[in-house]
């Protein structure tokens, strides 16, 4: 008998522990990907063995090392230009890491600030900042990035620029709904009654919990921007094309993908990473800052 | 003269129902109609009716989250019309507050408990925050939390705690009248005694008036010093907590108190057993004419329908319906 309950005992806590191992992985190995990414952005002249703009048309696709005919000279092979893949793979992590965590950082500010206004003040204001939030998400992003291009010139500027100039509008849409349900809230009731300005009640208690939803939205948004650059750079409008990133690596590889696949696939495989770990860590950050989770 | 410290003057609130293409404006609901009571210091009213009758939309235009549209509040004898925005904020604010409903959704689940209880004192004064740390441990010890809960969560306490708490932040202000909006109502039954004992202890410690909101007539029988009924947005008897009990005169009294169990004197020489209310309050959209409650009572004539009943006085209450007049006392 005894033994029949350690034994079931031991099972519950073997699978607690199981859970509790992977609840780990998903946070350190998503924290790890990114660090690596992150470092290999910041040290990327030491550790990408050729310049990631040097031609050698004397060794144009190359496959990866795996591949016959590849060589463990270019690891990742080279492209149409015979640049080295895995040197432009570390070069590209500057330009998409930055410009993705500017462009969340600018859109998810102001679309939180303009949501929350809309929502909770409401009345002409509100629906005002509506309206220009919907004309902003019926408008072509494209088109205004290839205006901003031909305004400002093509450059790291310009398509931090031209991405965030629409891509507040989802974030104030989503934000907007929930300042809306928590305006009728008891807790919010309760804050007038205490006296408390719209201001105050704004950022006390509207805000604090509204991050769920919006950390949710910004790590999705994570390999939506770093794709829209790689459509800007395509066209011509994005950041010049000396300089690698990788959408506009996978562009480049598009028309060869039957061919040379690893032109494509690699750069891809880096937003994929990207936008995985992003989401991993953002359902840690989500449940780390709601109290209610937070001892479990 | 009794003190009288707030005191509603016709009160109503009426909605616009609006529809169609343009919004206009096809009819209106009366939510509250021509409602007059006092509150006087120290003491309780309860405002008692089904859902819909009024009561809240009466304690919210109290708290200022509704704008009456007509009738008017005199605080301490002040009209609150009067009182510039400001003064609003300073004079009259603190001094009245509200305990919620639901403990659950009354407080922020992101905010702790010290925070939830200072932002009374930290939005209203200027203390510093040591004094602020040191009323908010004077009060949780006076609600019964004790002070090492204070760095804690809202979701980490039981419905019973919650509501203590939301009983401090209340209190946080030394208000004068305090709003209780179904105070124990989603609380466990074992649980309501104990915070209906805390606020009596606490209103006779520091004068305060409450305005009740209830539709449990044993709640309000235990708390009140007067007691207010309401139907469709109109009082149909007032008075005397006491008296009222003893001797309910309106027949929607007299269903309520049939509803929640209570005897009635006189019921079994009568025969009465119960009087279960049938169907449904109409809509207030399109209320009947005459007497509003002539659809559902069990006493209903001909005038009922026809001719609106007055607030009559009748002794020391003062009931709206007909039959009072011609019923022997």
């Amino acid at each position: 008998m005894s033994a029949v309950n350690v034994m079931s005992g031991k099972g519950i806590e073997g699978s607690l522990r199981r859970a509790k191992i992977f609840q780990q992985l998903t946070l350190y190995i998503p924290a790890a990907v990114l660090a690596l990414l992150v470092l290999a952005a910041i040290f990327a002249p030491f550790l990408a063995p050729y310049s990631p703009t040097k031609t050698a048309l004397g060794q144009r696709l190359i496959p990866p090392f795996f591949i016959e005919g590849g060589s463990t000279a270019h690891l990742l092979g080279t492209d149409t230009l015979g640049r080295d893949i895995l040197s432009r793979v570390i070069f590209g992590a500057r330009v998409s890491l930055s410009v993705s965590l500017l462009v969340i950082l600018i859109t998810s500010t102001i679309g939180t600030v303009l949501g929350i206004i809309a929502g909770y003040l409401g009345g002409r204001t509100g629906t005002v900042l509506m309206r220009v939030t919907d004309v902003s998400l019926a408008f072509p992003a494209i088109l205004i990035a290839i205006l901003l291009a031909v305004v400002l010139g093509p450059s790291f500027k310009t398509v931090v620029l031209a991405i965030s100039i629409l891509g507040w509008a989802p974030y104030a849409r989503l934000i907007r709904g929930e300042a809306l349900r928590l305006r009728e809230a008891d807790f919010v009731a309760q804050a007038r009654i205490i006296g408390s300005s719209p201001l105050r009640i704004m950022v006390r208690h509207i805000f604090p919990n509204i991050i769920n939803p919006l950390i949710v939205i910004a790590t999705l948004s994570v390999g939506l921007v770093i794709l829209t650059e790689a459509a800007l750079s395509y066209l011509g409008a994005g950041i010049p094309p000396t300089t690698p990133s990788w959408g506009a690596m996978v562009y480049d590889g598009r028309s060869l993908i039957d061919t040379a696949w690893w032109i494509s696939l690699f750069p891809g495989m880096a937003i994929g990473l990207v936008v995985l770990s992003g989401n991993f860590l953002g359902d840690w950050l989500r449940d780390k800052l709601d109290p209610r989770l937070r001892q479990l | 003269m009794a003190d009288v410290l707030l005191e509603g003057r016709d009160l109503t609130k009426h909605y616009p129902i609006s529809h169609g293409l343009l919004q206009r404006t096809v009819g209106w609901v009366r939510a509250v109609d021509g409602v007059s009571f006092t509150i006087e210091r120290g003491k309780t009213l309860s405002l008692v009716g089904e859902s819909g009758a009024g009561k809240t939309t009466t304690a919210k235009a109290v708290l200022l989250l509704e704008r009456l549209t007509s009738g008017s509040i005199l605080f301490e004898g002040k009209d609150l019309q009067r009182f510039s925005k400001s003064q609003l904020k300073t004079e009259y604010r603190p001094r009245v507050q509200a305990v919620q409903q639901n403990p659950w959704s009354s407080m922020n689940p992101r905010m702790r408990v010290r925070d939830i209880i200072a932002e009374p004192l930290v939005v209203n004064t200027r203390q510093s925050k040591k004094e602020v740390r040191s009323r908010v441990l004077e009060l949780l010890a006076q609600v019964g939390i004790g002070a090492d809960c204070a760095g804690h969560y809202p979701h980490e306490f039981s419905g019973g705690q919650r509501q203590r708490i939301a009983v401090a932040r209340a209190l946080a202000l030394n208000p004068s009248l305090v709003v209780l909006d179904e105070p124990v109502s989603a609380l466990d039954v074992s649980i309501r005694a104990q915070i209906m004992n805390l606020l009596k202890d606490l209103q006779a410690q520091y004068n305060l008036s409450y305005l009740v909101i209830a539709h449990n007539l044993a709640t309000v029988r235990y708390m009140s010093h007067s007691v207010a009924i309401m139907y469709m947005g109109q009082i149909v008897e007032y008075g005397d907590a006491e008296e009222l009990f003893e001797r309910p005169l309106h027949p929607y009294t007299r269903a309520l108190m049939s509803a929640s169990l209570l005897t009635l004197p006189g019921d079994e020489d009568q025969g009465i057993k119960q009087i279960i209310l049938s169907g449904e309050m109409p809509s207030p959209l399109n209320p009947p004419t005459g007497c509003r409650f002539h659809t559902r009572c069990i006493e209903a004539r001909d005038v009922c329908s026809k001719v609106e009943p007055e607030l009559i006085v009748k002794g020391k209450q003062r009931v709206r319906c007909h039959h009072v007049v011609y019923r022997r006392p």
